[in-house]
């Protein structure tokens, strides 16, 4: 089991590298970038399937926290300190490298915290928020919990619409650049694109490294014993609040990492992001993938996510996601990778007979 | 002047309140008779408003309303037969993910057919400035109409489910829907007819409203929200509460935009209905023993 997990993430490895040179060998560098996106899309997809699919937990809110992430390190990171210079403190940090010199828009000097320590302070910030939402939201079941993951998704969407240090409608621009490890920088510099292709991917194998350990021990057993009937596995013993409180957690943290690199990535971050239609695209997505199928969910994410990225549904991008949403959820609620047709057709032919 | 001001957000208040009311309404007969929150509620009021938009073209006004509220009932029907009548006892989950479908497709062919442009009906009665003036404070005639119509629906809502042989049918199908079908009961038509039901209230709230706040492709989701919280806020199920729960709402919100910036009144909304959901589900008016006994 153990060797097959590892030959899974070799696989998924080497089918990253193979698209990156098959776009070498075509001349289509370019599409590197909305692959990039993609990647960065696909971690907020998978770690939502653990939530939906293993844990059985809908949650029509996790732009929300794509958009926590992306948004507190967009400010943290543009924020301009120069101002406080001179203070103890800041002289301290400077020192540290936690404040960074750089240059703003328009050359003048500014002051503003390293991408490093606004990422964690993200992170921080969005795991506390999943944290203080979880407990109460995850006690509700059904509708009620569909409608407070969405009422949280459109406060944190009107939140960023509304408050002028987020860019209002705008959002933020010239974020800086990203730099990870010596050498490797998030940005979206074309000179950086392949470099930054990989660092992307390496995130999702990591992410997806991650979770299949995850579902395959003592908490996997207990989430999928948690989907599958909630009482009883209580009264086997598991703590089903904290599991499911913890994947919730998780799966936030998850999009909010995604949040922050695109943030750096993209140079900018708009309200778009937070809106209910991206959240609804998630949840469009992880179905399509089968629920409780982390690599049917990653496969779908690629090419679904590719070819929005690159234009291809047009201006019924939205359409495409709600009829994929209706069509997977009346005929193959089990994912499309799942779908039998034969059991299909025979299920058909049995309703005829009398 | 501060009093005026203050009957000014009242009435204000009193007509997003009317419209949220006929949203929860709606919400409420489906979920009645089914089971199943319709999360594309919303689609149906701007469904309505914008038909006898384009209707009142070529049509008078109360026959393009008319058409309106028939046409939208037709295609809530039509959504119940094609997507929701042949399956069997669907998930939560899936219920859920299915109407968000179809409200994203409802409000997509709206984009289509109608564009991004915001469109209202005329003024029922006079125009935008005319207004009855009571001790100081102005109402436009347009207000009445709307609580005028909301309270005729309610009271004949509450006839029909009381007095008529079809509403006592639907109830006995949302009591159990088991025993309804032993009695003879065609349970399946009932489902449809709640969904003809609640599309026709939306359209009829979405017309009545739309010469006031105007009626755009996009303003279904936010209505389906606000019209939720209601339906929370007086107890799921319960329509009548949820007029009182909507003119509560109705009337924070307005009274939000005096102390807050305008942009957060949703975030005012919704916030009362987080509140709602974690501190007391069964609603202001719901019975709490009676709540737990429910599926949910």
């Amino acid at each position: 089991m153990r060797t097959g997990r590892h030959l899974h993430i070799f696989y998924l490895l080497i089918s990253v590298a193979a698209v990156q040179l098959l776009t070498f060998a075509l001349g289509k560098g370019f599409y590197l970038t909305q692959l990039t996106m993609t990647a960065y899309y696909s971690l907020i997809i998978i770690g939502l399937c653990l939530l939906m699919g293993y844990a059985g937990q809908i949650s029509l809110g996790h732009a929300g926290f794509f958009a926590i992430g992306g948004y507190t390190s967009a400010v943290l990171t543009t924020l301009d300190l120069s101002a406080h210079k001179s203070t103890a403190l800041a002289g301290v940090l400077t020192k540290l490298s936690i404040l960074v010199a750089r240059q703003d828009l328009y050359g003048e000097q500014a002051l503003s915290l390293h991408p490093w320590a606004a990422c964690i302070i993200a992170l921080l910030l969005t795991v506390v928020i999943a944290y203080a939402i979880g407990v109460p939201v995850l006690k509700l079941k059904g509708h009620y919990l569909a409608m407070a993951t969405l009422g949280f998704g459109t406060i944190i969407y009107s939140i960023v619409l509304g408050t002028q240090q987020f860019g209002a409608a705008d959002g933020i621009s010239s974020v800086p650049a990203f730099p990870l490890l010596p050498g490797l920088t998030v940005s979206g510099a074309a000179g950086l694109r392949i470099s930054n292709y990989y660092i992307a991917w390496g995130l999702v194998a990591c992410g997806m490294l991650l979770l299949l350990n995850l579902i395959n021990s003592r908490v996997g057993r207990a989430l999928r014993s948690i989907h599958g009937a909630e009482d009883a596995a209580s009264a086997m013993g598991v703590d089903t609040a904290a599991y499911k409180l913890r994947t919730f957690v998780l799966s936030a943290a998850l999009a909010a990492v995604a949040g922050v690199f695109l943030t750096h990535y993209n140079g900018g971050i708009g309200p778009s992001e937070a809106s209910i239609m991206k959240s609804v695209r998630y949840v469009a997505i992880v179905a399509v993938g089968g629920m409780s199928s982390l690599w049917g969910t990653l496969i779908m994410s690629a090419v679904l996510n590719f070819l929005s990225l690159r234009g291809y549904f047009g201006s019924l991008d939205d359409a495409v996601f709600g009829a994929i949403l209706i069509v997977i959820m009346l005929f193959s609620p089990e994912g499309i990778l799942q779908f039998d047709v034969k059991e299909m057709v025979k299920k058909m032919l049995r309703k005829e007979q009398p | 002047m501060f009093l005026e001001l203050f009957f000014q957000y009242l009435v204000a208040g009193l007509t997003y309140g009317t419209i949220y009311a006929i949203v929860g309404i709606g919400f409420n007969i489906i979920y009645n008779t089914t089971g199943i929150i319709n999360f594309a509620q919303g689609e149906f009021v701007m469904l309505g408003g914008m038909t006898a938009v384009t209707l009142h073209a070529f049509l008078p006004l109360p026959l393009a309303i008319l058409g309106a509220v028939l046409i939208t009932m037709a295609v809530g029907g039509l959504i119940e037969m094609v997507f929701i009548r042949w399956l069997v006892k669907p998930s939560v989950l899936r219920m859920i993910i299915i109407t968000i479908g179809i409200s994203i497709l409802v409000r997509e062919a709206a984009l289509v057919i109608w564009g991004e442009g915001v469109r209202s009906l005329p003024y029922f009665t006079g125009n935008e400035i005319s207004a009855l003036s009571f001790g100081g404070v102005r109402v436009s005639p347009q207000v009445l109409w709307s609580l005028g119509v909301c309270g005729v629906v309610v009271v004949l809502l509450n006839l029909f489910f009381k007095f008529t042989m079809l509403g006592r049918e639907m109830r006995a199908c949302a009591a159990n829907r088991d025993a309804a079908t032993l009695c003879g009961i065609p349970t399946r038509n009932m489902i449809t007819l709640s969904f003809v039901l609640s599309a026709g209230i939306g359209a009829l709230a979405g017309c009545v409203v739309s010469p006031i706040t105007q009626t755009q492709y996009a303003i279904g989701s936010g209505l389906a929200i606000k019209g939720f919280t209601v339906a929370i806020l007086g107890g799921l199920g319960n329509s009548m509460a949820a007029v009182a729960a909507g003119f509560i709402l109705g009337i924070l919100e307005s009274f939000s935009i005096w102390v807050m910036p305008t942009a957060y009144k949703d975030a005012i909304s919704i916030s009362l209905l987080l509140a709602m959901l974690f501190l007391r589900p069964s609603g202001l008016f719901g019975n709490r023993e009676a709540f737990k006994l429910k599926d949910f």
